[in-house]
C-alpha cells in the first residue's frame, strides 16, 4: 500500500451546499472517492491510499490537472484506489466534485 | 429512466436509491465515518470506507423500513468484521423496536478469506440475530440480483429470511460453481458449463423449487414491485412456520432427490419444455411458473 496526499490553493470554491458525496467502488481497475466540504474556502486536499505502490509522480500530475480543471475549492477527497488507471481516476474526481456541487449523484 | 436501470449492473447505492422512494435514504455509519476493515491492511489490501456494507432506514411506497445493502464489486461483497458487525447491529435494531420490516440486498460471495474467522462468526451472529428479530414479530427480506450471486454463508442467511425475491441473475447456493466442481470432481459439476450453473443455482430454478417466493425481472421497478409484494406477506415465526418448513423440505427431497438436473426437476412440476425455461423472457416465465405449483408462504 502507498499513502499519498496532495494540498493544492484551488479557486474558486466549489458551489453548492451539500456536505459529502461518495463516488465508486473499490474493485479491480475502479476506486472510491470520497468527498468533502470540510476545507477553508480556498483549499484543496487529495489524500490517496492506493494498492499499487511507485506512481506517485503520475499521480501528482492527475491531482494537479484535476484541481486546475474543476477548482475544489474547499474540499477534501479520500481516495481508495483498486488500481484504476489515470483516466479512471480522472473521471471518478470529476464524478465526485459533480456529486457534491449538483443535485444528483 | 430509473426505474428501467438494471439491477445486476448497479452499485448497492444505486440500488438503494432505485428502491426508495426519493431523497428517504439515511445511512448509518456512512462512509465519512470510515469505520474500514481491521484486517484488510495486513494483507497488503485496500479498504473500503463503507467495508461494502450499506446499512440505514428510508421509505418504500411510504412503508417505513431497515435497510442493508452489500456492495458485490468490491471483495465479491464478501462477509468481514466490520461489514458483518453493520448488519447484526441493524438486525438487533429492528428487534428492539420489533415492527419495522428489513431489506437485505445480498450480493456476496460468502465469508471474506482474509477474515476467515471473523468472518464465520459475523455469518453466525447475523443468522441469530435474522431469528431473534422474526421471532419479535419483524420481517426480514431479501433480495437478490447482483454479480456476486448469494452465495456460501450468505446463502445461509437468506435461507433464514422470511421471504425472499430473485432475479434470473440472483444465483443461490451454498457452495459455488467452482467449489462444487473442485471437492466433487468435473463430473459431478462442470463450473465452465455457463448454462448448468444457470439453471442450476439461477432465479428461476430457485423459485420454481420453492427456494424464493418472488421471481423478479432485473429491473428497479421490478425489484420495487417485488419488495412490496414480500412486505405484504405474513411473517410470522412460529415452531408451527419451522415443522411446516421442514415438511416442506422433506417432501421436496422425496419428490426431486433422484433428479439429475434442474430440468427434470421442472419436468415433474409439470413444465411441458423444461428445455426452453431458461431462453424465456420475463412474461413468459410468469406465466408458467403461475399455472405450476405456488411457493409455500406457510413455510419459512
Amino acid at each position: 500500500m502507498e499513502l499519498l496526499s496532495y494540498r493544492h490553493t484551488a479557486l474558486p470554491r466549489a458551489k453548492g451546499s451539500k456536505q459529502q458525496a461518495l463516488v465508486g467502488v473499490v474493485a479491480s481497475g475502479d476506486l472510491e472517492v470520497l468527498v468533502e466540504r470540510t476545507l477553508p474556502d480556498g483549499e484543496c486536499e487529495v489524500n490517496i491510499c492506493t494498492a499499487v505502490a511507485g506512481f506517485g509522480n503520475l499521480w501528482r500530475a492527475v491531482v494537479a490537472d484535476f484541481v486546475d480543471l474543476r477548482s475544489p475549492g474547499g474540499l477534501k477527497l479520500s481516495v481508495n484506489d483498486g488500481g484504476a488507471r489515470p483516466d479512471m481516476v480522472s473521471l471518478r474526481l470529476a464524478q465526485a466534485v459533480h456529486a457534491v456541487t449538483g443535485d444528483h449523484q | 429512466m430509473r426505474d428501467e436501470l438494471s439491477w445486476y449492473e448497479s452499485t448497492a447505492r444505486q440500488r438503494l436509491v432505485g428502491l426508495l422512494d426519493a431523497d428517504s435514504f439515511v445511512e448509518f455509519l456512512g462512509p465519512e465515518q470510515r469505520e474500514t476493515s481491521p484486517h484488510l491492511p495486513v494483507f497488503d489490501l485496500p479498504v473500503q470506507f463503507d467495508d461494502g456494507m450499506i446499512v440505514g432506514h428510508g421509505r418504500i411506497k411510504g412503508t417505513h423500513v431497515f435497510l442493508a445493502a452489500q456492495e458485490g464489486r468490491f471483495m465479491g461483497g464478501a462477509f468481514g468484521e466490520v461489514h458483518g458487525a453493520k448488519l447484526t447491529g441493524l438486525l438487533r435494531a429492528a428487534r428492539e423496536i420489533g415492527s419495522t420490516p428489513v431489506l437485505i440486498l445480498f450480493d456476496t460471495g460468502g465469508v471474506r478469506l482474509q477474515e476467515a474467522n471473523a468472518g464465520e462468526i459475523a455469518i453466525a451472529e447475523i443468522m441469530r440475530a435474522v431469528i431473534e428479530a422474526r421471532l419479535a414479530g419483524v420481517p426480514i427480506l431479501g433480495l437478490i440480483g447482483g454479480r456476486a450471486g448469494c452465495y456460501g454463508g450468505g446463502s445461509l442467511i437468506a435461507g433464514c429470511c422470511s421471504g425472499l425475491a430473485v432475479s434470473e441473475q440472483g444465483r443461490i447456493s451454498v457452495s459455488g460453481p467452482e467449489v462444487i466442481e473442485t471437492n466433487r470432481g468435473v463430473e459431478e459439476f462442470d463450473s465452465k458449463d455457463r448454462a448448468l450453473v444457470w439453471r442450476t443455482m439461477g432465479g428461476k430454478h430457485r423459485r420454481l423449487i420453492g427456494g424464493a417466493e418472488v421471481y423478479t425481472d432485473d429491473s428497479m421497478a421490478s425489484f420495487r414491485a417485488a419488495a412490496l409484494y414480500l412486505l405484504e406477506l405474513v411473517h410470522a415465526l412460529t415452531a408451527g412456520t419451522l415443522e411446516a418448513e421442514q415438511n416442506r423440505l422433506e417432501q421436496r427431497i422425496a419428490r426431486f432427490g433422484h433428479c439429475e438436473d434442474a430440468m427434470d426437476v421442472w419436468a415433474l412440476l409439470g413444465a411441458t419444455d423444461a428445455s426452453g425455461v431458461p431462453g424465456m423472457a420475463y412474461a413468459d416465465f410468469m406465466t408458467l411458473a403461475a399455472g405450476l405449483e405456488a411457493p409455500h408462504h406457510d413455510a419459512r
